[in-house]
Formats: structure tokens, C-alpha cells, sequence
């Protein structure tokens, strides 16, 4: 037996492999993320500085350069009193505007959606494969091509430029995808449970109620965050469909960076950009978790 | 009177016929098992007593009562499924009493009833816990109860067993048996590809391929007197011996193995009727179940000679061993011996079978028994 091996064992190799902590392998690997998060992160910071500064500051040119002196008037006005054309009302007023078409929008959107994605996967009716196909049809559609049949519908309804015309707007283009997205999640749980409750007695609206609903938050909380950021990023159907009032706050940032009056004040604008990307950014914090595991829970047998 | 009539059903997915002119009476109390390999519609034939599948012709009767256009939950039956089903959200209780909830029972009504089921398949510590807390069987056991709390008369199961571990299995196959002992008026039909859960647990199996039912008969007879030779095939394991051969036309009924001996029937006929006279000169098989083939040993009464071979093969398999004879060119037989048998490899034995327990198929197209 060779020296200094264990009594039982052959020479060399024993038990679990040591690990390098500063292999080649690992420091590339780690380098790369380093540096990818810097590159991402660099806009953040310059923005979140730039807003903090005084315009004095400001016009000496350096945009790394942290704040001298840390301001918050620029935030103040941004939402307080930034002009928007005629008005100098600020942020403000497209923030609420926005809520107002988001919270029934996503409602709404996500309540039809999830009862159509259940009716497909479990109450195939003849014709329902076509039914879907068309609405799959629906989600490669450029909306280019439909934004000017649609501001003929709304103007039919009586509902062009008012909240109700928008929230319908993003209502029917947030549901090809939302009903893909159900019915693929209702397809993963076992028919054998759908199939139970009818023993059980339950019906359409129970099945989904008592049985389904209960077990698809992850689905739920996906498609809220779809919704919410799809709808609160929104520009274009915002400044066609939404009517002068009812402009979201996308808008009224574009017009708040974009007015071409007096002194670019950068600062104002950085702080306007940052809260108007506030709420989807929040949105993703919180529910970062619960979106991984939605979205896997989804696509994996989807 | 017939618990369950089932009379010219059809069902075709497409133009692709699952199940077509198929008949079927189940009597009250009885323990009916729908045998079969994957896709030869038992499942099928379960869901439309159900009412889980909506059928293309026939009608179907439970108790007397015609349910051919009834929901599922207004047949009057339970039903137990292969993956368990659980309402992963509710706790055992409220699975238990989901379905009777629904029908609008008073509470202490359903309290009483879920009590009663807990108690009967010992799950009573089980009620506040989640399904995803709960071990294989005792899922299992909670699905049955589901079944049960409904306090109906007709009950359905879909391989309820098959997701189990081999030893879980024996043990709610047992307790399945137990449980219909119990409930004496209740008519149970059960799904399984297993032949050995067929065997344990029916009164009556029906052995089913490809939409038709092949043969219907207590386990004994489906296991002794196969109707054709798909049946004999399926059923047994290890499975039977077929030799390929003709019918003797003398005077006493024989066989004689294509270019080896010949096989005296006498046994066989005077068990059967005498059918064999029909057929002879007529190209057939013999079946041999492993049990009644004997190596060795003196003549006797009911053995007849089948040949002499070499031993070729023994398979140990704890209690028997199964031990494979060459009979002569490409034919081979299998006889099952004692665990410690003093056989040996290479050995020369004298082959003879228990005739009157045998079976002869007619090598044609319908492959029946003669």
C-alpha cells in the first residue's frame, strides 16, 4: 500500500472533488456579469444623478459626476408643475389618468380572458379549435393595420377619446395572448380533476370558481403583470384612443421632454422619465419571484 | 335486476369507431372488471357509464333508469380515478364533501356522512390535511372515499391502482375486496390492465380488444376455459404454452404436433362435449398453462404424452421456477416447478400435460376455442 493512502482506499482521488474558488472558469463567468450589470445599470445611474442636480450643476457638463448639492425640486416639479404644452400641471394628472384605464383594463381583460382560456381547454364547443385559431391569428396582426378601423368602431360606440374607449382598446389586444396563455395553463392541469367535479356535480361556473381559479394564481399573477406593464407602458393606443383629458402619463412625459420652449431642464425630466417607470418597475420587484414560477409553470407543459 | 344495462353502445372519435354495438348487463352487488390492454376502449366504456363522454348510439341504464342523456352527477354513481384527482386546495374534508356540498346537503348531514367514510377506510386523522400532504395510498383511500361519502349505489374505478408501488397496490387491492364485502348492494366497476387485480378482485371479467368484449365470465372460467385465443394469450403470467399443430381424424380425438408426436384428447373431449369431433383434420393449437404441463414422473390418469425434450432454460422466480423444454425443432414449452426444483439444465425429461385443464384454439381467423 502506498504511503499517506487511508487504510481500505487506493492511492489518489478520494471522496468529493475539491472546488477552486478562482478558477479561470469562474472568474470569466462572473467578470461577464459584473460587466453586463454595470452596462445596464450605468443609464439608472445617470439618471437618478442627473435628477438630483441643479441646473448650474448640470450645465458643467460631466453626467457621471455624482451631486454636489442633492435637490428635490426637480421631482417636486415633474410631478407638481412640469408644463405640458398649455398646462403646468405636471405628472400628476396623467399619473391618475393611467390608473383609471389600468385597474378596469386589467380587470377586465384578465377576467374575460381566463374564462375563455377554461372554456377551451375544458368545453370544447364545435367550432372551438377554429375559435382559437382565429384569435392566435389575432396576436400576429401588426397593429398599424388596425388602428385606424378601430377609431372608426369607437367613434360608432360613441366611446372615441373617453377612458371607456381605451380600456375596451386594450381589452381586445390583450386577449390573444392572455387566452393563449390560460388555456395552455388550464391544459397542464389533469382533465381527471375537471372530470372529478362533474361527478361532483359542479358546472361551468363552479369548475372554474371553486376549482381552477383556486389552483392558477401563478397564472393570475403572470398575466396581472403582462397587463399592468403592457398597459401602463402603453403610448400609442394612449395618445390616439385616450382623447386630449384622458392622456396616460406615457404621453404627457413625451410632452413634458419633448416641449421645445425655454431651457432643456434635464433634471426635471430625468425625475419625470424615473417615475413614470416607477410602477412597472415596483411591480417587478414585488412579484419577481411568483413570475419566474408562473412563467415555468406555464411553458412547461404548455 | 340489472344494475347497469348497457345496450348497442357506440362511440366513434371521428370516423374512428371506439366502441361499437356493445352489450353489457351488470347485476346488483356485482364486482365487474373491464380487462384489456391501453386502447381497446375500457377506459372509454367507463367514462360513457359515467356520463363523462357523450356517446354517438346505444342507450345505458342504471337501476332501470334510462341516463343515457343524464349529467354524471345525477346517474347515481361514484367514481375513482387513476390520478387520484384530488382538489389539491381543499383539505381532505373538503374533498370528501365537495360533491355532497354541491347536491345541497344540510351540514350536519354532509358532517355525518364524512365522519362515517373517514371512518370506514381509516382516514379519520387525515380530514385538515392538504391532498399534497398525504402519502400515495392515503390518497388513494381519500379518492375512494370520495366515491364513497355519495352514498350511491354504483361505483366506477379507473386503474384506481395503477400509480401505486407494487407493494401499496396489493395492499388497497385487498382492501378494495374488503370494501365491497362491506357494502354488499353495491356495484363496483373497475378498469385495470392488470390481469392479476382482474383475477383477485371480479365476480365477473370482461376481457376487451379493440372496442369488443372478447369474453365475459367469472375469473375461473376466463382463466381455465378461454373463449379464444387473445383471451388465453392475455391472461396468465407467466403466460400460456401454444403448440402448433393438426387434429387428428381418427376415431379417438387427437393432435398431432407439426413434426413431433401426437397428443391423445381423450381428456379434453369428454370435458368440452365432444365439440373436437367437428373440426378434425383441422389446423390448431394446443394451450398448455405452465402449472399443467408435468416433467418427469409416471403416467397416469388425465396426463397424456406431449414428448420428450432437452431442459433448456430454468428461471428461478422465489416460490416456482419456470422451466423452459425444447420439444424439437422451434418448439418449446414452459412448465412451472417448485422453487427448489432438482431439475437441471441439459437435463432429458418426458414432457406430459393435464389435458382435461387444456385448451385448442383453431388456428383461423377467429382463433376460437374448439
Amino acid at each position: 500500500m502506498a504511503e499517506g493512502a487511508l487504510a481500505g482506499f487506493a492511492p489518489g482521488p478520494l471522496g468529493p472533488r475539491p472546488k477552486r474558488p478562482f478558477a479561470p472558469k469562474t472568474i470569466m463567468l462572473y467578470g461577464v456579469l459584473v460587466v453586463a450589470a454595470l452596462y445596464y445599470l450605468m443609464p439608472l445611474y445617470v439618471m437618478v444623478a442627473t435628477s438630483l442636480k441643479g441646473m448650474p450643476e448640470i450645465r458643467l457638463g460631466n453626467i457621471f459626476a455624482p451631486p454636489l448639492e442633492i435637490t428635490f425640486a426637480p421631482w417636486v416639479k415633474a410631478w407638481d408643475s412640469a408644463c405640458t404644452g398649455l398646462y403646468c400641471e405636471g405628472l400628476k394628472v396623467g399619473f391618475w389618468n393611467s390608473v383609471k384605464i389600468l385597474v378596469p383594463g386589467v380587470i377586465i381583460s384578465i377576467a374575460i380572458a381566463s374564462v375563455s382560456g377554461y372554456a377551451l381547454s375544458y368545453w370544447r364547443f364545435r367550432g372551438s379549435e377554429v375559435f382559437f385559431t382565429i384569435l392566435l391569428f389575432g396576436a400576429f396582426i401588426p397593429y398599424q393595420v388596425l388602428i385606424y378601423p378601430i377609431v372608426i368602431l369607437l367613434r360608432e360606440l360613441g366611446m372615441f377619446g373617453s377612458l371607456p374607449g381605451i380600456t375596451l382598446v386594450h381589452t381586445i389586444f390583450g386577449m390573444p395572448i392572455l387566452t393563449l396563455l390560460f388555456r395552455n395553463y388550464f391544459a397542464s392541469i389533469p382533465v381527471e380533476l375537471f372530470k372529478a367535479a362533474r361527478v361532483d356535480g359542479a358546472a361551468f361556473w363552479g369548475i372554474f370558481l371553486k376549482i381552477m381559479v383556486p389552483m392558477s394564481l401563478p397564472i393570475f399573477v403572470v398575466a396581472t403583470i403582462i397587463q399592468v406593464t403592457g398597459i401602463w407602458n402603453d403610448f400609442l393606443f394612449g395618445v390616439i384612443y385616450a382623447g386630449t383629458k384622458n392622456f396616460p402619463m406615457t404621453v404627457q412625459l413625451n410632452n413634458i421632454v419633448n416641449s421645445t420652449q425655454g431651457v432643456k431642464e434635464y433634471n426635471v425630466n430625468m425625475a419625470a422619465t424615473i417615475l413614470t417607470g416607477l410602477v412597472p418597475l415596483v411591480v417587478y420587484f414585488v412579484s419577481g419571484k411568483l413570475f419566474v414560477r408562473g412563467m415555468a409553470a406555464g411553458a412547461v407543459k404548455g | 335486476m340489472a344494475s347497469i344495462s348497457i345496450r348497442k353502445l357506440g362511440v366513434n372519435y371521428g370516423p374512428v369507431k371506439v366502441l361499437e354495438d356493445l352489450d353489457l348487463e351488470v347485476e346488483t352487488g356485482e364486482f365487474i372488471v373491464l380487462l384489456g390492454p391501453s386502447g381497446c376502449g375500457k377506459s372509454t366504456l367507463l367514462n360513457c357509464i359515467a356520463g363523462l363522454l357523450d356517446i354517438n348510439a346505444g342507450q345505458i341504464l342504471i337501476k332501470d333508469r334510462n341516463v343515457t342523456w343524464l349529467e354524471p352527477k345525477d346517474r347515481g354513481i361514484g367514481m375513482v380515478f387513476q390520478s387520484y384527482a384530488l382538489y389539491p386546495q381543499m383539505t381532505v374534508r373538503g374533498n370528501l364533501s365537495f360533491g355532497i356540498r354541491n347536491a345541497g346537503l344540510p351540514k350536519e348531514e354532509v358532517d355525518r356522512r364524512v365522519a362515517r367514510t373517514a371512518k370506514l377506510l381509516h382516514i379519520e386523522e387525515l380530514l385538515e390535511r392538504k391532498p399534497a400532504a398525504l402519502s400515495g395510498g392515503q390518497r388513494q383511500r381519500v379518492a375512494i372515499g370520495r366515491a364513497l361519502v355519495r352514498d350511491v349505489d354504483v361505483f366506477l374505478f379507473d386503474e384506481p391502482l395503477s400509480n401505486l408501488d407494487a407493494k401499496l397496490r396489493a395492499e388497497l387491492r385487498v382492501e378494495i375486496k374488503r370494501l365491497h364485502d362491506k357494502l354488499e348492494s353495491n356495484t363496483m366497476v373497475y378498469v385495470t390492465h392488470d390481469q392479476i387485480e382482474a383475477l383477485t378482485l371480479a365476480d365477473r371479467i370482461a376481457v376487451m380488444r379493440s372496442g369488443l368484449i372478447q369474453q365475459l365470465a367469472d375469473p375461473h372460467t376466463i382463466y381455465h376455459r378461454p373463449k379464444n385465443l387473445y383471451v388465453a394469450s392475455f391472461i396468465g403470467s407467466p403466460g400460456m404454452n401454444f403448440i402448433k399443430g393438426r387434429l387428428g381424424d381418427g376415431a379417438v380425438p387427437s393432435f398431432m404436433i407439426a413434426g413431433a408426436g401426437t397428443v391423445d384428447l381423450k381428456a379434453y373431449s369428454a370435458e368440452e362435449g365432444g365439440g373436437l369431433a367437428s373440426h378434425a383434420g383441422e389446423e390448431a393449437l394446443l394451450g398448455l398453462r405452465p402449472e399443467h404441463v408435468i416433467l418427469g414422473g409416471e403416467p397416469a390418469d388425465g396426463l397424456a404424452e406431449v414428448g420428450k425434450g432437452v431442459i433448456d432454460i430454468i428461471e428461478p422466480m422465489g416460490s416456482d421456477s419456470l422451466v423452459w423444454v425444447n420439444l424439437g425443432d422451434e418448439i418449446s414449452v414452459s412448465s412451472r416447478q417448485e422453487g427448489d426444483t432438482s431439475l437441471r439444465k441439459g437435463q432429458e425429461v418426458t414432457v406430459r400435460g393435464n389435458i382435461a385443464n387444456a385448451s385448442v384454439f383453431g388456428d383461423d381467423e377467429s382463433q376460437r376455442r374448439l
